[in-house]
């Protein structure tokens, strides 16, 4: 690991007074610390952001939204009773993330600011632009499967790993940001930037700026009785997902009234199409629909031949999530969170 | 440069310099403190050999800067039995098998302990397999280990009831 110098502050000025480029804001460190031993993060300073007040709060708001501080750890905001159960989903998501260990320590600002998993851009002695701008893309033309199926560029294929950010996108969280200037607002769609030929510039965050919280609101609240997080990976737990959807509904009488569908690990971010979407209004709840929104959602996806599988793999976990949201939400956290094979409706869905 | 902090470990007060910031608890722990039951495996948080108690929460010590823990109060696996007596999760390792070669054993207890503590496994074995996946064994203990988990919840389980009854 490289030198680098260690602040504390203990005010959020003390914060933002600290930076200087070439530093790292520190949460958890299950993200940072680990690429600093990898040699590809080597930030001269190091400001660790746990000892600031009030960015570790969970705060429900008058009218039914919710604040979540920056420094919230994944386990805590999934374990919150009252987050959990408006946001049935994104706890679902939180718990199929990394492990017991990990979800205590990562920060939900570090979990939206989590590079990528992509082996190219985390072997140092391979070329990437996203760690090394014009180097150039040994993932592209190679059998690494963690590649983006939408929204790639020739720059750059790497897809971001993220299970949390997937509902969060679907649910249209907002990011509260801060920086010298001030505090402002930045949608969720637009905070994780598709590569083009800067794949470097990973998000919508200004040199400087940090993440002070996150806001869900109470008309995202709505979708809690219909919605679910589903994520295919290569093992049963503790593994980034190869393909994953997050899937909400809004139903009367049997009749879907509003939808939400977001794919994850197909793209540098969560993969949302209001066309998809829009299918499934006024329509009752039906495989072929789900099928239908399945394929508009990943319109446009390209693969190279050996991986033309992990296209329909995304289609089919879409659907299948879009099913299971139908079939609405556990009355408790599923024993295998988000997983294909935990139990669904009563009945368990492997051998 | 040198960085002061004060920790708790496994139950006494210890004020510790750290001379350099890049220092992990992991490696305070083994090469500083003299407390090499917590292992170094992957080094990555991959793996959960260097597991520990921060606050109470069980962490990845290999991923934590040292520096960054002033106050904090932390467990390791040598704070765990009260004299002779056997931490119940401990002795239920030994009832049970729960080990082969033992070198993620240490990051397994302080895990299942953690586990317990949080209280949604209960003695469910899908959940405890579950809840203890960033743990890996290599002798392939599994099977030894979620019955050492159940069992050690069981009988804490019934130890707190009997306590408040």
């Amino acid at each position: 690991m490289k030198h680098f110098d260690y602040v504390q502050p203990k005010t959020m000025d003390e914060a933002l007074a600290s930076w200087e480029p070439g530093a790292a804001w520190l949460g958890g460190g299950t993200n940072l610390v680990d690429l600093m031993k990898l040699g590809v993060a080597q930030p001269q300073r190091v400001i660790d952001l746990t000892r600031i007040p009030d960015l570790g709060e969970i705060t429900f708001q008058q009218d039914g939204s919710v604040r979540i501080g920056a420094m919230v750890s994944n386990a805590a905001l999934a374990r919150h009773a009252g987050f959990a159960q408006h946001f049935p989903m994104v706890a679902e998501a939180l718990l199929s993330g990394a492990s017991g260990q990990l979800r205590n320590m990562a920060t939900v600002a570090g979990n939206l600011m989590q590079r990528t998993r992509c082996a190219y851009f985390q072997e140092e002695t391979a070329a990437c632009n996203r760690r090394n701008p014009g180097a150039g893309c040994d993932a592209r033309d190679s059998d690494e499967e963690l590649r983006a199926l939408l929204g790639a560029s020739p720059a750059c294929v790497a897809t971001n790993p993220s299970d949390f950010c997937v509902p969060l996108a679907a649910l249209e969280a907002q990011v509260e940001v801060r920086g010298v200037n001030g505090t402002r607002q930045i949608p969720f769609a637009e905070f994780h930037l598709l590569p083009g030929d800067h794949p470097e510039r990973e998000t919508g965050l200004e040199e400087g700026e940090l993440i002070v919280a996150l806001h869900l609101s109470a008309e995202a609240a709505g979708f809690a009785g219909h919605a679910r997080y589903l994520k295919v990976r290569d093992r049963t737990s503790f593994a980034f997902a190869t393909t994953a959807a997050a899937a909400a509904l809004r139903m009367e009488d049997g009749i879907i009234v509003a939808g939400r569908l977001a794919l994850g690990a197909v793209a540098a971010r969560p993969w949302r199409v209001a066309e998809a979407e829009a299918l499934l209004v006024g329509q009752a709840p039906d495989e072929a629909l789900f099928a239908r929104v399945a394929e508009a959602a990943m319109a446009g996806a390209e693969a190279p031949a050996h991986l033309e599988w992990k296209i329909d793999l995304a289609r089919r976990t879409a659907a299948r999530a879009l099913a299971m949201a139908a079939a609405g939400t556990p009355a408790q956290m599923p024993a295998l969170p988000a997983s294909p094979f935990g139990q669904q409706n009563g009945d368990l869905a492997h051998v | 440069m040198s960085l002061f902090i004060s920790l708790t470990l496994n139950g006494e007060a210890r004020d510790v310099s750290i001379d350099d910031p890049r220092v992990t608890l992991l490696d305070l722990l083994r090469e500083r403190l003299a407390l090499p039951g917590t292992k170094k495996g992957c080094d990555r948080g991959q793996c959960g050999a260097c597991t520990v108690l921060v606050n109470g929460q069980r962490a990845n010590a290999c991923l934590m800067l040292a520096a960054g823990l002033d106050g904090a109060e932390i467990t390791t696996i040598e704070g765990l039995a009260r004299g002779g007596d056997l931490h119940p999760v401990q002795a239920a390792f030994i009832e049970h098998d729960g080990f082969q070669c033992g070198y993620c054993t240490p990051g397994q207890i302080m895990s299942a302990v953690g586990l317990i503590a949080e209280g949604d496994a209960g003695s469910d074995p899908e959940r405890i397999r579950e809840g203890m996946s960033g743990n890996i064994c290599r002798c392939g203990a599994y099977h030894g280990i979620t019955l050492a988990v159940q069992e050690a919840s069981r009988r804490m389980a019934a130890k707190e009831e009997g306590d408040a009854a």
